[in-house]
């Protein structure tokens, strides 16, 4: 459609897989209520997951993925030079996610507890800004969809790309979520950005800070809370380390 | 006003056919036990409990949605549309407390008896059939009588006080009164009134005046600068809640959002908390009140001061469902407290 007559410009996607799940490419064909309206603003030029087509001309490349191999870097700088911008898609890619876990332990040991005799290549696990600068992160394991279609906006329309910047709380009360405190569980929403419009805690779940952190948490506050209402630190700790996303704060 | 009296089975042969119906529904227990209540759509009068203490919310968002599109904008042939809807469908609330009645009037004062009436507002409360009740018992460190929320005179259809066997009926519309013409109600007896006074007292004397709001406005110019705010301030995780579950925060932001064919547009009005970091951020991305402490002080300057100043009550209705919220443990009748000794001292 033309707004003011003006066409809008269709930017050429690429979608680069790193070290991860693959959800948050799954994430992407998803919301089929408006997926072909999505495939439609856009021009896939590259992605595994749903085309056999493969270019390295592209405006936007999405990463999904956390670094955990040097052949990996070399991809990402490749990548970088192509790409008008880069986007870090999900905890992965913003924040090492669940894969940073290992570089809690010895790299030989954990590379043995998980190949066994038949070692990989391996290096600690990176997010993707500390290989390459990164112009917009989209956090969450997965990333939600509606954010996503909101980059896309941002990118045809130059409307805004506003990810909230306040913590879960407020969407777990937009849909009438009691705090999962309340139920006698500890759950990182105050400290963790909103915008996935909190399923976890709506699930009995609380959240694990898969979006990290929001802007300017009170750490000192929330974790004096999660001390009095006698959660051990050790329980706090795993939670914080579990995506890799709070690393400003943890304490070892 | 007139009073009647029903019987309490007569009362649940009330039917409102095409109503959305909304009551406190028991949602689960808290950790210690304690009942959780939430005003909820129901379909049989035994799914909710009019006895209940309090709700966890507030039945705010069935007047102020947490969410709303205020209009639609289509493009088509280099031309556009505007859509604005707001109708509404009717619906019945019961068991609201004094409490959040009387945050409907105040509402109603903001959005209804205003130069700027808000359409949106309107329509919800002119199709809302409210039933209120009166409390049964003091809820947690609740506050209304200090700010004198604990009794209501007018803001509903029906009121009820719970007289043993029966309700003691205040019929507060011309809608309420026919609607109860379909039902058995009795005219009151002396007896009657005896028993609601009675009713009445044994709230009342439960409800202590735990904090006195009446030179609010003027203490908190004097205390502007006062250390107070720090104190909780630096508790205070920004996170909202309190506004949340508030039945008389209203502030809210407005974004637009493009559908993904890109052929309409939606704005969107969301409730925000002033408490909220970037509540007070401007273009160009300066913040007017870049600290926590700051952003805490005027949730009660609002609440407390710019509202009496504007209509000579305070905007807080005493239902402390933000202190019982708060994680953090910040709770109003502790906050003014602080403000009233730092003057003692």
């Amino acid at each position: 459609m033309k707004y003011l007559g003006i066409e809008p410009q269709k930017p050429k996607i690429a979608v680069f897989d790193f070290t991860s799940c693959e959800g948050c490419e799954l994430q992407l064909l998803n919301k089929e209520e408006t997926l072909a309206d999505f495939l439609n603003a856009v021009e896939i030029v590259s992605f595994r997951e749903a085309s056999s087509s493969s270019s390295d001309n592209y405006d936007i490349a999405l990463i999904e993925g956390a670094v955990s191999r040097n052949d990996e870097v070399k991809r990402l700088e490749k990548i970088r030079k192509n790409a008008k911008v880069l986007v870090a898609l999900g905890s992965c890619a913003c924040f090492g996610g669940v894969n940073r876990l290992k570089n809690e332990f010895d790299l030989k040991s954990a590379n043995k507890e998980v190949y066994g005799n038949d070692p990989k290549e391996t290096i600690n696990v990176r997010p993707v800004k500390d290989i390459v600068p990164v112009d917009i992160e989209i956090p969450g394991c997965p990333v939600s969809k509606a954010e996503v279609e909101s980059l896309i906006c941002h990118v045809v329309w130059d409307s805004p790309f506003q990810p909230p910047v306040y913590p879960v709380c407020v969407e777990c009360k937009q849909r009438f979520t009691t705090c999962l405190f309340e139920k006698g569980q500890m759950c990182l929403g105050p400290i963790t950005r909103a915008g996935c419009n909190a399923p976890c805690p709506a699930g009995g779940q609380g959240c694990w800070g898969c979006r990290g952190p929001a802007v300017e948490p009170n750490y000192d506050s929330f974790f004096a809370i999660v001390k009095e209402k006698g959660f051990a630190d050790i329980e706090l700790r795993e939670k914080l380390n579990f995506f890799g996303a709070f690393q400003e704060v943890i304490i070892s | 006003m007139l009073f009647k009296t029903i019987k309490k089975q007569d009362f649940f042969d009330f039917y409102f056919p095409d109503f959305q119906c909304i009551g406190p529904k028991k949602v689960g227990t808290n950790n210690n036990g304690k009942p959780i209540y939430q005003f909820l759509p129901f379909s049989s009068f035994d799914e909710i409990d009019l006895d209940y203490e309090t709700t966890e919310y507030s039945a705010k968002t069935y007047f102020l949605p947490y969410k709303e599109t205020l209009s639609s904008f289509s493009f088509e042939d280099n031309d556009w549309t505007q859509e604005i809807n707001y109708s509404s469908n009717p619906r019945l609330i019961i068991g609201l407390h004094p409490c959040d009645i009387n945050g409907l009037v105040k509402l109603d004062k903001v959005f209804e008896k205003t130069l700027f009436p808000n359409p949106y507002y309107i329509t919800r409360r002119q199709n809302t059939f409210v039933v209120g009740i009166d409390c049964k018992q003091p809820c947690d460190r609740g506050f209304c009588s200090s700010v004198g929320s604990n009794t209501v005179t007018h803001g509903f259809d029906l009121f009820l006080t719970d007289i043993g066997d029966r309700y003691f009926v205040k019929i507060g519309s011309d809608r309420a009164f026919n609607a109860l013409q379909k039902i058995k109600t009795r005219d009151i007896t002396k007896n009657d009134n005896e028993l609601y006074l009675q009713a009445r007292n044994k709230f009342d004397d439960g409800v202590e005046k735990t904090v006195r709001v009446e030179n609010l406005p003027n203490l908190l110019d004097i205390e502007f600068e006062s250390d107070v705010w720090g104190k909780w301030g630096d508790k205070c995780l920004s996170c909202g809640t309190c506004a949340m579950v508030c039945p008389t925060c209203y502030c809210y932001g407005v974004t637009e959002h493009i559908s993904m064919d890109f052929n309409k547009s939606d704005k969107i009005k969301q409730l925000y908390s002033c408490n909220l970091n970037d509540f007070a951020q401007v273009a160009g991305g300066h913040n007017f009140r870049p600290e926590p402490a700051t952003r805490l002080k005027y949730r009660y300057y609002h609440q407390h001061r710019g509202f009496v100043e504007s209509f000579g009550q305070p905007l807080c209705v005493g239902c402390n469902r933000c202190g019982r919220a708060c994680l953090a443990g910040i709770n109003p009748t502790d906050v003014i407290s602080d403000l009233q000794r730092e003057q003692k001292r």
